[in-house]
């Protein structure tokens, strides 16, 4: 057993498919140096020109990966932070989305995109975003967001061996925040499943990335007031997991959906409507949502900034009313 | 995939409720295979499959009620099952191609709008200050006491709980699901809770008897024939008159084309097929009788289309012979046989209960020689065929001669009608039976 | 197609001039008309309601068929775009296949009725699936040059757009990238004049593409895209050049596209019908008839048998493709994602 930090675990596990697949190749901004969260550090003096630093220039990190991946190497992109992926979107989503599905299945893209995702580390506005929601609407691309350091070494894994484009989302903040011991070789994971992380009977939160941390850190605060929650990790955000979020929330009859991207249009809306079409007579209560306002963007002072971030605090207050509903 | 859903059968009909699936996942089925039996206030009867392929996944299960409409099953469509069957395989995972699943309990409250999420964690005020209004919130009478969400509604319904009985513990007083549950852990008393809830309800005054008893499981039949009954007594005022017939003829002639019959047809002829053409017959001219209340109208058709009333095990049903005025005896026989032959074993179709005109009774089999039946509405008449006996009776000229007599009882809304086209209607009636040679 | 003409001498000296083999010339005045002849039976079909749109490459003939037959078909790649017929053709579709496209038939093996006509693809003939958004397919080209350098493949890729596409962004990234790593990749504008109904002075302020490679430090050439040979003379050294190491090269075909810019478009808004009289005058196929028969390569009854055999195959094609199946409706379904071993 190894204990290690988030940015551990993405830079092992890179380190270990460059190694066991030589078509992998790393293609982006400054990642030559190491990238600016050193997620790609030592990799260009072991893998030489299969680390390949990108112009500043998020369209051609993609499109460039894609031309890659029909040809067959695995690239695995790094677009620096999520915020710029956008000059990326035609490709993303005109192109790598549909690659499959416009030729019926005669070509694929076996690419990764990852990006550091998320606020709290007073990024301002463009440094903090959460994008996983314009993404997640887009089928033909799978989007990972994991939470614990071994959740990234497999999932990192599983992005990398999946014929599909992947976006893998990795939370800023919790690259040395978040410390776990792992096992040697990461486990062989299914892209597409969540996992109930703590059980309990009296509501269910569903979260992912730093907002997973926050649950759980509410739910055990709950947990001393004699209400017990179930944590549910989502993992992986398309395709969802609608199997295991509606067992946990028929199985308490309450449910919590937690995201710092903005309330409106975000992943809990339509974890909601899973939950309303599909399990209406389980439900026990309204399903609730703790997300980021709807303001255009992260604000930068510390002030604003907490005050945009949802946390264990305002989880643990709405978990309270509705436990007592 | 295709998905299958609940049929409206029978007018006015809401829901439906899956008695058996006759098919499993994984069956093949072809068209009009029947998928499952359906139990609806009016009928009870078997799905045809409007779809060939193989049985997808069942979605409502044996002996739950579903509103119309709400989907049953999927099947997956042969032509093109391999690949919607994969296609479904990708959208399980994939995220594609989700139907909406069974709905149940309509909505009918909205649930939570006092309670409905901020817009976010943080733009509400500081913590301490949302949790302290919300446990506010709480003290103010909201009157939820009586608000039930759809788990509270779905486990009462599933263990027959009366809810009056369950402690709430939740926000104003609500009956949670764990309050629910907690009651259901403490044992199976709902039915010893009901005596005394009931009688803890003076409403009335009316004492009420003590001792023991059972309640009666109503069954959506039951329950249908309950209301329309009601129905038709709060509605319409109704009338009963009655006359007396000698079918000493009609008794004759089926007597000598009985046997006939029996042998062509493999089914016996009952005097009841000669009394309904004698009916038809008589609402041709009185065709006031043969009407229906509908959308605040009264209408009068054309087509005389005879419900004929058929007391089974599983509760009274009205299958209707459309254009029984155009048939002969024979013909009405064969009807009348079929329909009640299939009202016995549960399997009438919508259209053979839909849309009668008219209701013949044939309270006769039972011995009865004199009854009051109930309008079928929103109908406007009903007559009964009476036991027919052998009576002494005193003929023209004086002379005393034994006769097959039956009494006619005819039951009409008195807003439709007056005694006039009642009273007509029954003496022609009266005529047209004694005319049978 | 088996030719039964008896063949007739040569003018040997002129051939080697062209760099082009006799076969190949007949290839090339073959593969031209071919797509000239589709391309006017589809509009054909638009017209009597049996394909809803149709965009065509007429008058890009030669720009097309020139610089395909200068890549090694079946090792190199093409990322074409959806003018380029001409291209596709050479690279070994079929008019059956080409008409299973408009038609948007189930076994379509470009997109099986996917995307709209004239968006090609094909992984086994190595060309690459293009989307209707212009450019994209440049960073593509891209991509595969930089995996066949990390592979050390000595492969080339060609890919195309119209000259309106050199306007966006993924243009100036792909060519800034490929020069970066020198790789094997011949970015290719067929310059027809328009872009839907702007005119060349409207989409940018140089007289030729090619003088936007001199930002990228990439070398370029213009050619006259209505001669099919000349194409060929110029990109057939480029595509050598690329193979052998020496970086990515921008090559404008001169061209004019002689019909609007699809079937749902009325040209005639805005093209001055004088311009459209003096380019039809130097048509790509009649150039190339002039040519050949006043050399002396072919005389004109070899020319006429060519037009006979096209003219039979594309009867042929459009009557085989009515015929074929439309794809079920739930195949919209399938395919979203690509599974492991399928």
């Amino acid at each position: 057993m190894t204990s290690m930090t988030v940015i551990e675990a993405v830079r092992s596990t890179l380190d270990e498919a460059m190694a066991a697949d030589d078509r992998t190749f790393i293609l982006g901004e400054d990642v030559e140096a190491g990238g600016v969260f050193r997620a790609t550090e030592g990799l260009h003096a072991k893998y030489g020109e299969r680390v390949i630093d990108s112009p500043l220039a998020e369209s051609s990190i993609i499109g460039i990966s894609i031309g890659a991946a029909h040809y067959g190497l695995r690239p695995i992109a790094e677009i620096q932070f999520a915020d710029f992926i956008h000059s990326g979107f035609d490709q993303l989503c005109s192109e790598a989305s549909r690659w499959c599905y416009r030729t019926s299945g005669d070509a694929f893209l076996p690419m990764v995109v990852r990006t550091p995702w998320g606020g709290g580390v007073h990024g301002g506005q463009h440094h903090s975003q959460s994008i996983e929601a314009y993404y997640s609407h887009m089928p033909g691309i799978k989007v990972v967001a994991p939470a614990f350091p071994a959740d990234y070494r497999s999932l990192l894994k599983a992005a990398i061996a999946d014929p599909n484009p992947v976006l893998f989302l990795e939370h800023k903040r919790t690259y040395r925040l978040i410390r776990q011991e792992v096992d040697g070789a990461p486990a062989e994971t299914v892209i597409g499943r969540a996992r109930v992380t703590r059980q309990g009977s009296d509501l269910t939160i569903i979260a992912y990335g730093l907002m997973l941390h926050e649950s759980l850190a509410a739910a055990e605060t709950l947990a001393g007031e004699g209400v017990e929650c179930t944590v549910v990790d989502l993992l992986t955000l398309s395709p969802l997991d609608r199997e295991t979020i509606l067992e946990s929330a028929k199985a308490t009859g309450k449910v919590l959906i937690v995201h710092e991207d903005n309330l409106t249009g975000g992943l809990g809306g339509e974890i909601a409507a899973i939950i309303a079409e599909h399990a209406f007579e389980y439900l026990d209560a309204p399903i609730r949502r703790v997300a980021g306002p709807d303001i255009p963007a992260m604000p930068y002072h510390h002030a604003m900034e907490d005050f945009f971030m949802p946390n264990r605090e305002k989880i643990a207050a709405a978990a309270r009313e509705l436990a007592a509903y | 995939m295709t998905t299958v859903t609940m049929p409206q059968l029978g007018e006015s009909v809401t829901e439906g409720t899956i008695l058996s699936w006759l098919k499993q996942p994984g069956d093949p089925v072809a068209l009009d295979d029947s998928l499952c039996e359906i139990e609806t206030e009016k009928v009870t009867a078997e799905l045809p499959s409007p779809y060939e392929g193989v049985m997808g996944e069942i979605l409502v299960p044996q002996g739950e009620t579903v509103e119309v409409g709400a989907a049953l099953c999927t099947v997956i469509e042969s032509a093109t099952a391999a690949t919607t069957a994969r296609a479904a395989a990708v959208g399980a995972r994939a995220g594609g191609g989700w139907s909406g699943g069974p709905m149940a309990i309509p909505p009918d409250e909205a649930p939570a709008q006092q309670l409905a999420a901020p817009p976010n964690g943080a733009v509400k005020a500081p913590v301490a200050a949302a949790a302290s209004a919300a446990a506010g919130s709480r003290r103010q009478p909201d009157s939820r006491e009586r608000f039930y969400s759809p788990a509270v509604m779905r486990l009462a319904h599933e263990h027959s709980i009366d809810l009056a009985t369950v402690q709430g513990s939740g926000v104003g007083g609500r009956v949670t699901r764990k309050d629910v549950e907690t009651a259901l852990a403490r044992g199976p008393q709902p039915l010893a809770a009901t005596p005394s809830s009931s009688a803890a309800r003076p409403a009335t005054g009316v004492p009420v008897p003590v001792g023991p008893y059972e309640v009666v499981a109503l069954t959506p039949t039951r329950r249908t024939i309950a209301e329309n009954l009601k129905r038709s007594n709060l509605e319409a005022p109704q009338a009963w008159t009655m006359v007396e017939a000698d079918v000493t003829g009609m008794v004759a002639r089926r007597g000598r084309e009985k046997d006939q019959f029996a042998r062509n047809e493999g089914t016996d002829l009952t005097l009841l097929p000669y009394f309904t053409a004698a009916v038809c017959e008589t609402l041709r001219d009185f065709p006031m009788l043969n009407a229906r209340w509908e959308s605040d109208e009264l209408r009068r058709y054309h087509s005389i289309d005879i419900g004929i009333a058929v007391a089974s095990e599983h509760g009274l049903v009205v299958p209707v012979i459309h254009g029984a005025g155009d048939l002969s005896v024979a013909g009405l026989a064969k009807q009348i046989a079929d329909l009640s032959q299939r009202a016995h074993t549960r399997k009438l179709r919508l259209e053979d209960i839909a849309g009668g005109t008219f209701t013949v009774n044939n309270t006769g089999s039972f011995g009865s020689i004199a009854s009051k039946p109930i309008v079928n509405y929103p109908q406007v008449a009903i007559v009964t065929m009476e036991r027919v006996v052998k009576r002494p009776v005193v003929l023209e000229g004086d002379a005393i001669a034994i006769r097959s007599m039956v009494n006619v009882c005819l039951s009409f809304d008195h807003r439709a009608m007056d005694g006039y086209e009642a009273g007509g209607f029954l003496a022609a009636l009266k005529r047209r039976l004694e005319a049978y040679a | 197609m088996t030719s039964t003409r008896t063949r007739r001498p040569r003018s040997h000296q002129t051939i080697d001039e062209y760099l082009l083999s006799e076969t190949q010339l007949e290839d090339m005045y073959y593969h031209m008309l071919l797509a000239r002849r589709l391309n006017e039976r589809m509009l054909a079909l638009n017209r009597q309601g049996r394909a809803p749109f149709v965009i065509a490459g007429a008058g890009q003939e030669a720009a097309q068929v020139g610089a395909a037959m200068a890549l090694k078909v079946g090792t190199d790649y093409l990322a074409p775009y959806y003018r380029d017929l001409g291209m596709n053709l050479v690279f070994g579709m079929t008019a059956r296949e080409a008409m299973l496209n408009l038609l948007g038939k189930r076994d379509d093996p470009n997109s099986h009725g996917r995307q709209m006509p004239s968006h090609w693809g094909s992984t086994e003939r190595k060309i690459v699936t293009q989307s209707s958004v212009v450019t994209t397919q440049f960073l593509h080209a891209t991509g595969i040059g930089l995996a066949a350098k990390l592979r050390k493949d000595p492969i080339v890729v060609l890919t195309s757009c119209g000259e309106g596409s050199t306007s966006k962004g993924d243009f100036h990234e792909a060519l800034n990238f490929a020069a970066i790593h020198k790789l094997p990749v011949i970015f290719y504008v067929e310059n027809n004049g328009y872009a839907i109904s702007e005119s060349n002075e409207k989409e940018m302020p140089l007289k030729h593409v090619s003088d936007r490679a001199r930002g990228y430090a990439i070398q370029s050439a213009t050619v006259d895209g209505m001669d099919g040979i000349a194409v060929y003379q110029t990109v057939r050294p480029a595509v050598d050049q690329a193979r052998n190491g020496g970086g990515p090269f921008l090559i404008e075909a001169r061209c004019y596209r002689l019909w609007p810019h699809s079937s749902d478009d009325d040209d005639s808004r805005y093209r001055p019908k004088k311009e459209l009289e003096e380019w039809t005058k130097k048509d790509p196929l009649t150039l190339f008839r002039g040519r050949v028969e006043t050399d002396g390569i072919f005389p004109r009854e070899d020319l006429d048998e060519i037009e006979h055999r096209v003219e039979e195959e594309v009867r042929d094609a459009a009557q085989w493709a009515m015929m074929q199946p439309d794809p079920a409706p739930e195949d919209a379904l399938g395919h979203v994602y690509k599974e492991l071993g399928s």
